[in-house]
């Protein structure tokens, strides 16, 4: 099985040879995997090289002349380096794109904090008009990813990581499904892209309603309102960067009703550590033991 | 399509009376206002863009990145008729889309919104490869910044970047009036000449020299020019 970026790679292949409007920037992050589109596509396949500033603006640019760009390098460089670029050259001039990462929160431990990006989803949650993107799964990835170079001039982020549930479900890239159901009045637990097969093991026995989220944002008001019930609501949610990031999100969607949160993440101190992501998800309380002890806790 | 001719019978003698519309003083002389003269020259003569056809894929594209002390831009706009004169009264308040820096969402003519420094060129290096993947060879590209704004880190990766690929039909014009506190050893033009582009350094006041300056052939690069005007005050 390839990882979401190898996913990422084959599926925009295919993109740019069917889709004339679609282009591609790069700033040498996986530039090896695309020579081949780069020599069929010289004008729609360019590597600005390690430019980050550059990447966004010229993403911007493309998209100002009626193209659809899609933007790709690590979610550190993507999203946190040219902040200022993604907020003015996309948002403030009114035009659209598709934000590609990889390397998520700590898909690669031993690299240490400068290629982590745990704060990519809150930071974007600052800007309006993102859709955000968090597939669980490889054949996930290219769904989502086909949907957003399909999204006319939308706003797009896709975050990939070397995560992965074992198994891949079906997206619709709107909201959130529901993979289990509790009993009446049960606590909603929502598990984000490659964190469900943790959240499935650690609530395996308790009765709560399991919610999947693969399309973080719009967040999906509806769904979290239809399984919380109309009384009183006990909400965790467990997603695989920041803590709490969709603390807010959740909480304006339950405004109507009484509700508790707990937020579940990537801890906000620099952990300092090298290692595997496995030992890196233990160390933030998300693999399956960690998980039921704190969900158990809070119920 | 032919030069910008349209012709709405104002001059550049105008232009004084109309950035007083927005200032309400008259001490505002064109000659105040930094880009007021590459502006006209290149409005008036230089740039494929009208009211008319400022929609069209195949105009050319000018992109104000210094979007500080807009009146000129604006002035040069009504003028040229992009919006009525009569809108430059409002300049600066809640109900007029002619801000302190501007936005493209608002005003018919305007291309990119400005104000953040370092954002043009980069918009503008997008925009030309946008149009070459188009098959749209035709249009020029061109970006106005200042001497400080050339500070910004993120005009240096456009520089060098446009430069290495040899972007004809990008066009950059920086006006210099010594407003960088640092300075730049050896001129402006020098930096984007190592990076590969041709360029030039004229009077920023001189209207027959900032046409040729705006017209020499760069077969193969991108182009710049470095317009001198007084120091900033």
């Amino acid at each position: 099985m390839d990882n979401m970026r190898e996913r990422f790679v084959s599926v925009t292949s295919r993109a740019l040879d069917e889709d004339p409007r679609l282009a591609l920037v790069l700033a040498e992050i996986t530039m090896d995997g695309f020579r081949p589109d780069q020599q069929r596509h010289p004008e729609r396949v360019i590597n600005v090289g390690i430019r980050e500033q550059l990447l966004i603006g010229v993403g911007g640019g493309l998209a100002l002349t009626g193209l659809r760009p899609i933007v790709h390098t690590f979610a550190s460089f993507l999203v946190e380096r040219p902040f200022e670029q993604i907020k003015l050259d996309f948002g403030h001039q009114g035009t659209g794109g598709v934000l590609v990462s990889a390397n998520a929160s700590y898909d690669w431990p031993a690299g240490g904090l400068t290629h982590m990006a745990p704060g990519d989803v809150a930071l974007l949650d600052t800007l309006d008009g993102w859709t955000v993107h968090v597939p669980g799964h490889p054949d996930e990835a290219e769904a989502l990813l086909r949907r957003a170079y399909a999204a006319g001039d939308d706003k797009v982020y896709v975050r990939l990581s070397q995560q992965s549930n074992a198994a891949p479900r079906p997206v619709d890239g709107v909201g959130l499904r529901t993979v289990r159901e509790g009993g009446p009045g049960a606590a909603v637990v929502i598990a984000v892209g490659p964190l469900l097969d943790n959240v499935l093991a650690a609530t395996e026995g308790l009765d709560v309603t399991v919610l999947y989220a693969t399309t973080v944002r719009p967040f999906d008001d509806a769904a979290l309102r239809g399984a919380a019930g109309r009384g009183r609501a006990d909400v965790v949610l467990v997603e695989p960067y920041l803590a709490g990031t969709s603390t807010g999100a959740a909480a304006q969607a339950l405004s109507e009703v009484p509700h508790r949160i707990l937020g579940l993440g990537v801890g906000r101190a620099e952990l300092r550590r090298y290692g595997t992501m496995d030992e890196h998800t233990a160390a933030h309380g998300l693999d399956p033991r960690s998980l039921r002890l704190r969900i158990g806790a809070f119920l | 399509m032919t030069q910008a001719t349209a012709d709405t019978g104002f001059r550049y003698e105008d232009l004084g009376r109309l950035i007083a519309l927005m200032t309400g003083a008259e001490k505002h002389a064109p000659a105040a206002h930094s880009t007021l003269d590459v502006l006209w020259v290149l409005y008036d003569r230089v740039l494929r863009v009208r009211p008319e056809n400022a929609e069209e894929p195949g105009r050319d594209r000018f992109l104000l990145s210094k979007g500080h002390g807009p009146m000129a831009y604006y002035a040069v706009l009504a003028a040229k008729g992009f919006f009525p004169v009569e809108r430059l009264r409002g300049f600066g308040s809640y109900d007029s889309p002619l801000g302190h820096h501007p936005d493209r969402t608002l005003i018919p003519g305007v291309e990119i919104g400005s104000g953040s420094l370092g954002h043009g060129l980069p918009l503008a290096v997008g925009s030309a490869l946008g149009l070459r993947a188009q098959g749209l060879d035709d249009p020029a590209v061109w970006v106005l910044i200042g001497d400080a704004e050339l500070d910004e880190g993120s005009n240096h990766e456009a520089i060098a970047y446009a430069g290495a690929a040899g972007l004809e039909r990008l066009h950059t014009v920086v006006i210099d009036n010594d407003s960088a506190t640092h300075g730049w050893r050896g001129g402006i033009a020098s930096r984007f000449e190592a990076a590969g582009w041709s360029a030039v350094t004229v009077d920023g006041r001189d209207h027959e020299a900032l046409y040729a300056a705006f017209t020499a052939p760069h077969p193969g690069r991108p182009h710049a020019v470095v317009a001198r005007v007084e120091k900033k005050q």
